[in-house]
């Protein structure tokens, strides 16, 4: 009888597909977003983050109209993500039926955007996302560094300091993705999630890097996060999300089953 | 026979999610969201939200005159829901923002989880109260019916409210402490937790009020 760690499939949606590829068998038109949601949303998820990748202004409607179907469909917590940039962004998001709304560049732009919006909507809805590299010092120490354009561009931000101000500003959750681990299936980066998430007060979902189950594990025992995302071993039908927790609860992490 | 909800709205975050879960439990129910005082007297029943900041809804709230609304709806005897801050707006206060006057429809404060919660091993727990969470039914009650004791809801809130009566109890959750996650009084039912984000158990209990006479 506790809180239970969450697992949540990401969603990557450009212009109202699911793009990476779907391979789901049951599933008629893999790539409609709100056929994969109902899918996971069967199988167990806790929650559902939904990353708008669509780089036309125009697909901004199109986005509106997904996630509008998936609220009506889904009745499990909707985070939406990708090209936030104002209180109008978020405010149409939320009156969409997301229940959360991912900042991600514009908090790195601004930083008081964050506290505009967490007192404007509440922080329960805020989740700043912010994409690390691991950039040590000279001596040696671990030291992380945000990096914004899909972790092409640095900024000279330490990670873990952002982290504390994000949260400082109203932040109700940190989605921390490590670009070193984005996409190689070598799992999370442990040690900038177990840093990060001691530090902040909020929960922290770890991202980045999984390529199997005991990688989703390790991110809760040894990264100390509250929740573990992932996109690409769910959508590739690799495992289930049922799968999943069984596995993680098999090793006595506290699951919803 | 008409079963007509109304979801009051004063202007405080998404309702949206709550109207679609009932329309999706029970098809033959007329579901507004609305802040207008008529249509919400005249409803079979009444869900009464929140999110945000205590002091920002009770500020709506009293700006558009839905604390005597709320009361007098609660003592027409039809079937009320709050949900997560709309069931602590119904206490005494909160902690929260250095102190906030709330309707006192429930005798009892609203206070914050701390800085310093740990879990049973000793680990230090995160502040909001964010997931998914067991919640023990402390008394049998029509909205509880076909959902096992126990059962998982979605949470997330920082504060959670504390009844002076403690048989208005009815549901308990552990989280660094054991606090009230839901209450229950005449026709009036109140809990911290969402249900419309809570998949089945959430959709049940949003089913069992659809159907629910008050008693």
């Amino acid at each position: 009888m506790a809180l239970a760690k969450r697992i949540i499939p990401c969603l990557d949606v450009d212009n109202g597909r699911v793009v990476k590829g779907v391979k789901f068998v049951d599933i008629r038109d893999a790539g409609d977003p709100v056929e994969v949601a109902k899918r996971y949303n069967r199988e167990g998820a806790d929650e559902i983050t939904f990353l708008d990748i669509t780089a036309s202004h125009e697909g901004r409607d199109t986005t509106y109209a997904t996630v509008e179907k998936i609220a009506a469909e889904v009745f499990i917590p909707l985070t939406v993500g990708g090209g936030v940039r104002t209180v109008v962004d978020i405010r149409n998001l939320l009156n969409c039926g997301a229940d959360k709304v991912g900042i991600n560049s514009a908090a790195v732009q601004n930083p008081d955007f964050v506290k505009e919006a967490a007192d404007r909507f509440g922080s329960q809805c805020i989740v700043v996302a912010i994409d690390a590299k691991r950039v040590d010092d000279i001596d040696g120490r671990p030291r992380w560094e945000i990096f914004t354009h899909g972790g092409r561009k640095p900024t000279g931000i330490d990670a873990l300091e952002w982290s504390e101000r994000m949260v400082a500003n109203g932040a109700g959750e940190i989605l921390l993705t490590s670009m070193d681990r984005d996409g190689t299936k070598n799992g999370f980066d442990l040690e900038l999630t177990r840093n990060m998430s001691e530090r902040v007060s909020v929960p922290l979902i770890a991202s980045g890097g999984v390529g199997n189950l005991q990688h989703l594990a390790d991110g809760v025992t040894e990264g100390k996060a509250d929740a573990v995302l992932a996109a690409s071993i769910f959508h590739f039908g690799e495992y289930t999300i049922e799968e999943a927790k069984r596995f993680m609860a098999n090793q006595g992490i506290n699951m919803r089953i | 026979m008409s079963n007509t909800i109304a979801i009051c709205d004063y202007g405080m975050g998404n309702l949206h999610s709550v109207a679609s879960a009932l329309e999706h439990v029970d098809k033959s129910v007329i579901v507004q969201i609305t802040s207008d005082p008529d249509v919400i007297e005249k409803a079979d029943r009444i869900v009464f939200p929140g999110v945000g900041a205590v002091r920002d809804c009770m500020h709506e709230v009293s700006r558009l005159g839905f604390d005597g609304l709320v009361a007098r709806c609660i003592a027409s005897g039809k079937p009320v829901l709050g949900i997560c801050v709309g069931m602590q707006l119904l206490f005494s206060n909160s902690e929260e923002n250095g102190g906030t006057r709330c309707m006192d429809l429930i005798s009892g404060a609203v206070r914050y989880f701390g800085e310093d919660l740990l879990d049973e091993s000793g680990d230090k727990l995160k502040v909001p109260h964010m997931g998914w969470n067991n919640v023990t039914q402390a008394i049998n009650h029509p909205l509880w019916e076909n959902i096992a004791s126990g059962a998982q809801f979605y949470f997330v809130h920082s504060y959670f409210c504390e009844p002076a009566d403690t048989s208005l109890t009815a549901g308990v959750t552990e989280y660094g402490k054991k606090f009230t996650s839901a209450v229950a009084r005449n026709n009036l039912f109140a809990t911290q937790f969402h249900p419309e984000k809570s998949h089945d158990n959430g959709l049940q209990l949003l089913s069992n009020f659809c159907r629910w006479n008050g008693f």
